[in-house]
């Protein structure tokens, strides 16, 4: 199991190989497929996407004194053609579920972002690593606006390396 | 006649969606725990402890058990000596309405294929009546998620592709799914009637309770065999691998026109919500 916060650099990438255990603290942010055609399109960023992270999630309404509501990760497949630009600036981690296009992981190695996956489902354990969030870009898009996170520990796997390794191989 | 009002029907699927989205039924977990222990991929037997983790957590009612609360389905089993003081599907809208309100439910049904415009409020559930004998009114109710939704099919075979035809084209279409559908899923499969009805089977088939057999041995039969064939595709839990792709396959039938074999599978994520109230 591996440790890492935010933001993370191209020696913490070299270090992640498919399969393995990744605990993320720091800043993250939330993003998934209207955000995604957003940020293509319309307007640069509120953050750095340098060093960045992004986890695919449109989560519930938060209850009570919770930051958040639940936050399990959306199928990543949808943002494939999507996500170019992103990497070409930057950004280092993405967090969803289920498998990619093998464009896509090429592109990924190349300019060296990891794919991870979350335990699809999982909203209520992800959302408990969650300590605070803010929303920084698109509030009008409801669950799919772009949230600032805080998180300790939040659990994922290393599912394409920059090595080449693949979890989904089968 | 016996009288129900529209407010009983209303309050009863409000109460209902609140508690499906934070609760698995005890059979469920008991199946996942069981797979857990047969669980030799590391990754897999960590990512089943999640899924254990989160719906402790999320039975505690702070938290949904997943951000994906589902579009509602509802099968209504209708007493043809009942009098409807309201409109059916108005006081069922109502029940989510407020469900997906108080439970602090995501909204996730837009109005439009193209507009997109989200209804804020979590409605229409889809609906199926039937009218049926007796005086009671049956409500199967399911917060049904996206992602599985979206890798489940209908296909219509020749009648000549039989049992091996349709073994092939659900272990073809669960093994092309991969992790998408959030494994380890339920299999739902309609096999019979037309294009519509055998979607229908399939989604009345993952209502399902677990541990159920089929009457025709045929198909209690085929049930087995597909779930032993399912795990060995070796997609196992998210798609990382291991021997815990399915936790159960269920088969629905009807009679069909002797041109036609339609196959519905309708796949269910691990977080299988769904629950039935009697009125």
């Amino acid at each position: 199991m591996i440790r890492m916060t935010t933001p993370i650099t191209n020696d913490d990438v070299e270090r992640l190989y498919a399969g393995e255990k990744v605990l993320i603290s720091g800043t993250i942010y939330t993003a998934r497929d209207q955000a995604h055609i957003r940020l293509l399109t319309e307007e640069r960023p509120a953050f750095d996407i340098d060093g960045s992270v992004i986890f695919y999630v449109g989560p519930t309404p938060a209850r009570g004194g919770n930051p958040i509501g639940s936050s399990g990760p959306t199928s990543s497949y949808r943002m494939d053609n999507i996500t170019s630009n992103l990497m070409q600036q930057g950004l280092k981690l993405m967090i969803g579920k289920g498998d990619r296009s093998e464009a896509f992981r090429q592109e990924m190695m190349k300019y060296k972002s990891v794919y991870l996956i979350a335990t699809g489902g999982a909203g209520a354990l992800l959302a408990s690593t969650v300590l605070s969030s803010k929303t920084i870009m698109y509030e009008d898009l409801g669950a799919e606006a772009i949230r600032e996170l805080t998180v300790k520990d939040f659990p994922c796997f290393v599912a394409y390396d920059i090595h080449g390794g693949n979890i989904f191989q089968r | 006649m016996r009288k129900i009002s529209g407010d009983i029907i209303t309050k009863a699927v409000k109460e209902a969606v609140i508690k499906i989205n934070y609760n698995l039924d005890n059979s469920l977990v008991a199946r996942i725990q069981k797979a857990k222990e047969h669980e030799t991929n590391q990754t897999a037997s960590a990512i089943l402890d999640d899924i254990l983790a989160n719906q402790e957590i999320a039975g505690k009612g702070e938290f949904p058990l997943c951000q994906d609360t589902g579009v509602v389905v509802v099968f209504a089993e209708l007493g043809r000596d009942i009098y409807l003081e309201h409109d059916l599907e108005a006081s069922i809208n109502e029940g989510v309405r407020q469900g997906y309100q108080e439970g602090y439910l995501r909204k996730s049904i837009v109005n439009h294929p193209f507009n997109r415009e989200n209804t804020q409020d979590n409605t229409p559930a889809i609906i199926h009546t039937r009218v049926v004998a007796g005086s009671s009114l049956k409500l199967k109710i399911a917060a049904k998620g996206g992602g599985s939704e979206n890798m489940s099919l209908v296909k219509m075979l020749t009648p000549a592709e039989g049992i091996e035809g349709v073994k092939k084209l659900v272990l073809d279409t669960i093994f092309h799914a991969g992790g998408k559908p959030c494994p380890p899923i339920i299999v739902g499969l309609g096999l019979g009637g037309n294009l519509e009805k055998s979607a229908l089977l399939a989604k009345e088939a993952i209502l399902r309770p677990l541990d159920d057999h089929h009457d025709d041995p045929i198909i209690a039969s085929l049930e087995n065999e597909l779930y032993e064939e399912i795990n060995k595709l070796g997609v196992g839990p998210m798609g990382v691998g291991g021997e815990t792709t399915c936790l159960a396959v269920k088969i629905n039938t009807y009679p069909m026109h002797i041109a036609s074999l339609p196959v519905a599978i309708n796949i269910q994520c691990h977080s299988a919500r769904h629950t039935e109230v009697i009125l």
